[in-house]
């Protein structure tokens, strides 16, 4: 056992503590100038086992220079822990000094912090990244002794993680730091291990008390299909009546905004409950955070923007609304439940349709088994390089050998090939093309011995305002127009896509707010509160997140082993074993499909259970074979367990349509012209600095000032599909949003083992993805297809009438001028 | 691809759904806002776009010049991102741009972005009348007595409710009595949506719009656009 100094020895006496194993051995660790990792759960006193070697060496050897930078991917984090970590430097009236610094922090803070340095300064990746642009980093960092990375799992594997590796490795060769890892939940410890550096010691904190979980369900009958879950209302309102506080979850903003509206037309004891999700407006996000905090709330219903953050303490139990999606986020969400270790968190989750109560099943099984999911972290984004290499070149001079080195040193770059490297090198430099034409523009300069600087001031000067990996769709502010009128309260931002829908005296809700749209200014849009018909809900692209690899395998094991049914309600027993004396019953090995007609289609289902992402693309390649083969497919549609296809003839010979090779040409062809790329491709061309981000107060010109990124993709992908900007987007594609991996899967273990029921109706199982259809996602290149449907529908519903404008008519009330030539 | 026909007094035009429209009787090929160069513009400003948004979009009109064999081509303003571009751009091109001169000649419209004349051959001029036509760059709020005007600059787009989402296009907007815009011909080039009253003012009595397809146009009134769900 570690001795603690006697200092140390006395405040811990005098709190009746007592060092535990873990914070030993990370003292250990710290002693024997090793970098750690520390997994521990909720309430096991991580941050403190993080920070105690830092307070110790501090304690022992006073100093005017940074000792101890701590990152974390939530600003308010940060401040939390600076908070806690003035108790023991206060008590036990240590020279410690102890700062924050992050976009918020004001300019003299910031200014002073440049010439005296905290001993510990607690930041976030992007805020890190611009300390070391400064030029006079190299002197900053050059006593820093310790990088402690809180909540490391939900930086790993990210394009935030990728830069923060990319700077830890900066830091090192500033440096003789160490690094520690802190995390609560690890799926993959030995990538995690490599991500915190080569000989991480791996430290392993005793479990606390194992959560408590059940499954809820609405009174009324279960649904076969959505996903907002808003029957449960009621029932969320008693559970949230019987505990003191509770974060009720659910998996999208939209789903936020109508379960609270549903939750508030019953809340007729007036319980406070609020909403909190990443669009409402920062200054009304922190209000609802406060409130929590003083105990104030009984419920808020929160999405991901809830799902980190600082300990509340008080919250007594967690409801996860719809869909857990994945073990390791859904065992994230319980943690915000009971911050203490020797009692459980308690937790209910409640499906919203009955393969949700498979899915909440599989879910509880994983938990009960702790078998965390997720994949493990991929490469590096070229795009994060690319804002890196130009970041460093602000900071000061360096030769190309020397950075390369560097970069390979962070474990997502380990296996960059140099030529990858000098191509982003390039694009920094001069855009990189093909065409010579930037000569001038440059970014970059070599000088006569190679070494590498910018351009100019400006070059730096912009680079700061875009730093940062975390690229929002483009918004629109929200004014909420007073009776008074005047200038308006802020409430928010919604994605310009929703805004293009809406015309004035459409009404929508927001913020929990029946709102009514009166107009678009430059930047902003004013509404009011009045009650409307059939309001909107904002979508927001790209939300949801799809169900996990591990939780499908858990779900098709329960759905093929009737044993495990037990405890579903009787409507859902009834509802498998009727699907069993129909067709079959999807199991853990090879596919199951089936083909029936219907309404004069054919209708194909298949079992995959890869996730929406993945059943999308599938579906994509999957139809362009079946029109290939003569079955003249009409569309698809795609949910997380099921792909449904429909066509006018009886697809056959199954199994040659699964065949391994559909990721072939099929893919390549379709990869060219998929709308999904073009979103990709915007957020690459972000990080790597092609476009400038939208930046508050930028936004009056912004019309003026940039170019529509899907006009760029296109012709970029034209004149230079290698170049490395599409290389990145299509690696980025691959990995998220159209999970190339999972389907290979899919279609490996769907080899030789397709189990083809033919059937004469629809299946039981088949019925919920049946009832998504009118839904479906209709991808780019079916644009015109739509566009040639509305107008015939147009004209056909419009013929009889006079149409109002100048224009000369036929004899039958059609348009004379307009006919095809 | 498949042009629609428009009428406009006795005249006939072709609107071409590469965004471009032809005069048949008098074999002119009408093109707006080419923007030419404005990767280059952006570049100076620090923002490295692909330099081939010349190029490409000078392929589209090869291609058209190649299918109508125009005699005359009216480029509608704002043919070049700002004033310095014909001095920036690159030699292929410009060899692209003498070659089609040699097939049409080339009258260049002044625009806003554009405004001063410039070395390439045809004719720079601030406006030109043909037949009942007018061609300028932005259009007048007051057309003379029997004008036509044809214009450009701001490049229109409509949005329109289909069954599965909102899809959104260039497009060109006419009243079909005395007025025609062209949507944008350039590679990086944004756009106006129509209901917004610097277009919706201009068309006092209702207009159309003709959203640019992958083959064909589609067309709708303005008081359609939005409004499907009430009318299925």
């Amino acid at each position: 056992m570690a001795r603690l100094p006697e200092i140390f020895e006395r405040w811990f006496d005098a709190k009746n503590w007592r060092l535990r194993t873990h914070q030993a051995e990370m003292l250990h660790a710290a002693e024997a100038g090793e970098d750690a990792l520390l997994v521990a759960p909720t309430g096991a006193g991580k941050t403190l086992a993080g920070f105690l070697p830092s307070l110790i060496a501090l304690a022992a050897q006073p100093s005017g220079k940074l000792h101890t930078l701590y990152v974390s991917p939530l600003k308010a984090l940060g401040t939390d822990i600076a908070r806690n970590l003035q108790t023991p430097v206060a008590e036990m009236g240590l020279p410690i000094t102890i700062e924050t610094r992050s976009g918020d922090t004001p300019s003299n803070r910031r200014a002073r912090q440049k010439e005296i340095p905290p001993n510990i300064l607690l930041t976030t990746p992007e805020s890190l990244l611009l300390l070391l642009s400064q030029e006079n980093s190299a002197d900053y960092f050059s006593a820093l002794a310790c990088v402690v990375v809180d909540e490391i799992h939900a930086l790993a594997g990210t394009k935030r993680g990728d830069q923060l590796a990319l700077c830890v490795s900066r830091l090192r060769a500033l440096s003789q730091t160490r690094v520690v890892g802190l995390s609560a939940t690890v799926a993959h410890p030995e990538a995690m291990r490599r991500f915190v550096g080569p000989k991480t010691r791996l430290v392993l904190a005793e479990d606390g008390a194992p959560p408590e979980v059940k499954m809820a369900l609405p009174e009324t009958e279960i649904p076969w299909s959505g996903h907002m879950g808003l029957k449960a209302a009621q029932m969320v309102l008693a559970q949230v009546e019987q505990a003191g506080m509770s974060i009720v979850f659910v998996n999208t903003r939209a789903q936020a905004e109508l379960l609270f509206a549903e939750i508030w037309k019953h809340n007729e004891k007036n319980l406070p409950i609020a909403i909190h999700h990443g669009s409402l407006d920062i200054a009304q996000r922190r209000k609802v955070e406060a409130a929590m905090a003083e105990g104030r709330l009984r419920a808020v219903i929160a999405t991901s923007s809830l799902d980190l953050g600082i300990d509340w303490g008080g919250v007594d139990q967690v409801l996860q609304i719809g869909a857990p999606k994945g073990v390791s986020r859904l065992l994230q969400r319980l943690g915000r439940a009971n911050h203490r270790l020797d009692e459980p968190s308690r937790a209910i989750l409640v499906p919203a349709n009955r393969f949700e109560v498979l899915e909440c099943e599989a879910a509880m099984q994983g938990v009960r088994e702790k078998a965390l999911d997720g994949d493990p972290p991929c490469p590096g984004g070229l795009d994060v390089l690319a804002q890196h290499v130009l970041g460093m070149a602000c900071a000061g001079r360096f030769l190309p050998e020397d950075l390369y080195r560097e970069v390979i040193s962070a474990a997502p770059y380990a296996d960059l090939p140099r030529q990858d490297f000098d191509d982003v090198l390039r694009f920094v430099e001069d855009g990189g093309y093909a065409l010579a034409a930037y000569e001038r523009y440059r970014k970059l300069f070599r000088d006569a011995e190679g070494y590498i600087y910018p351009a100019n001031a400006k070059v730096t000067q912009q680079f700061r305002m875009n730093i940062g990996t975390i690229v929002e769709a483009p918004m629109i502010k929200i004014r909420l127009l007073g009776r008074r009128g005047g200038f308006g309260m802020g409430l928010g931002e919604i994605e310009e896509y929703f805004v293009n829908q809406l015309v004035p005296g459409d009404s929508f809700i927001f913020s929990g707010r029946l709102l009514k749209f009166i107009r678009l200014r430059e930047s902003f849009i004013e509404v009011v509160e009045a009650p409307g018909k059939e309001p909107k809900v904002p979508a927001y692209a790209g939300a949801r997140m799809p169900l996990t690899t591990n939780l499908a395998s858990r779900v098709r094991a329960i759905l093929h082993d009737p044993a495990c049914w037990g405890a579903f309600p009787t409507e859902v027993q009834e509802w498998l074993a009727l699907q069993k004396r129909r067709s079959r019953l999807p199991g853990p090995e090879g596919l199951l499909v089936e083909t029936f007609p219907r309404n004069g289609r054919w209708f194909m289902v298949v079992y995959a259970f890869e996730g929406r992402n993945a059943h999308q693309t599938l579906g994509l390649l999957l139809t362009k074979r079946m029109e290939r083969a003569g079955f003249a497919p009409i569309g698809f549609v795609a949910t997380d367990y099921v792909l449904a296809t429909w066509s006018a003839y009886r697809p056959e010979k199954i199994d040659q349509l699964f065949q391994e090779d559909m990721l072939g040409d099929d893919l390549e062809e379709w990869m060219e012209t998929s709308s999904l790329l073009r979103r990709s491709f915007r957020q690459v061309a972000v990080i790597a600095g092609l476009i400038p981000r939208q930046l508050p107060g930028a936004e009056k010109n912004r019309r003026q000032v940039t170019v529509n990124s899907d006009l760029i993709y296109d012709v970029l992908r034209k004149h230079q599909p290698d170049h490395i900007l599409i290389r990145a987007t299509r690696a980025d594609a691959a990995h998220g949003l159209i999970d190339l991996s999972r389907i290979a899967a899919l279609l490996a273990r769907a080899k030789g083992r397709i189990t083809h029921m033919v059937l004469s109706r629809v299946s039981p199982l088949a019925v919920p993805v049946l009832l998504e259809i009118g839904r479906e996602h209709v991808a780019g290149e079916a644009e015109d297809a739509l566009l040639a449907e509305t107008e015939a529908l147009i004209a056909e519903a419009t013929a009889e009438n006079e149409i109002r404008h100048n224009f000369s008519h036929g004899p039958k009330g059609q348009n004379m001028l307009f006919q095809r030539s | 691809m498949t042009a629609a026909p428009i009428h406009f007094r006795n005249e006939r035009l072709m609107l071409d759904p590469s965004g471009a429209a032809f005069w048949p009787a008098k074999r002119v090929l009408i093109v707006a806002d080419l923007h030419f160069e404005k990767s280059t513009a952006f570049a100076a400003q620090g923002a490295l776009l692909p330099p081939y948004d010349t190029r490409a979009a000078l392929e589209r009109l090869t291609r058209l010049v190649r299918l109508y064999r125009p005699a005359k081509l009216i480029a509608l303003g704002d043919s070049f991102h700002d004033g310095k571009g014909p001095a920036r751009l690159a030699k292929d091109d410009r060899a692209r741009i003498e070659a089609m001169a040699r097939e049409a000649q080339i009258i260049w419209v002044a625009g806003n972005h554009d405004a001063a004349p410039h070395d390439l051959p045809g004719q720079c001029v601030a406006e030109h009348r043909e037949g009942p036509f007018v061609f300028r760059h932005q259009a007048e709020p007051r057309l003379g007595l029997r004008d036509i005007e044809i214009s450009g600059h701001f490049h229109p787009k409509a949005s329109i409710e289909s069954r599965a989402k909102r899809i959104s296009r260039p497009c060109f907007v006419s009243d079909g009595a005395s007025r025609l815009i062209l949507p944008a011909f350039g590679s990086f080039t944004g756009g106006l949506d129509v209901r917004d009253p610097a277009i919706a003012k201009l068309f006092p009595r209702g207009l159309r719009v003709f959203l640019l397809g992958q083959e064909q146009l589609y067309s709708f009134a303005l008081e359609q656009l939005g409004r499907l769900a009430e009318v299925a």
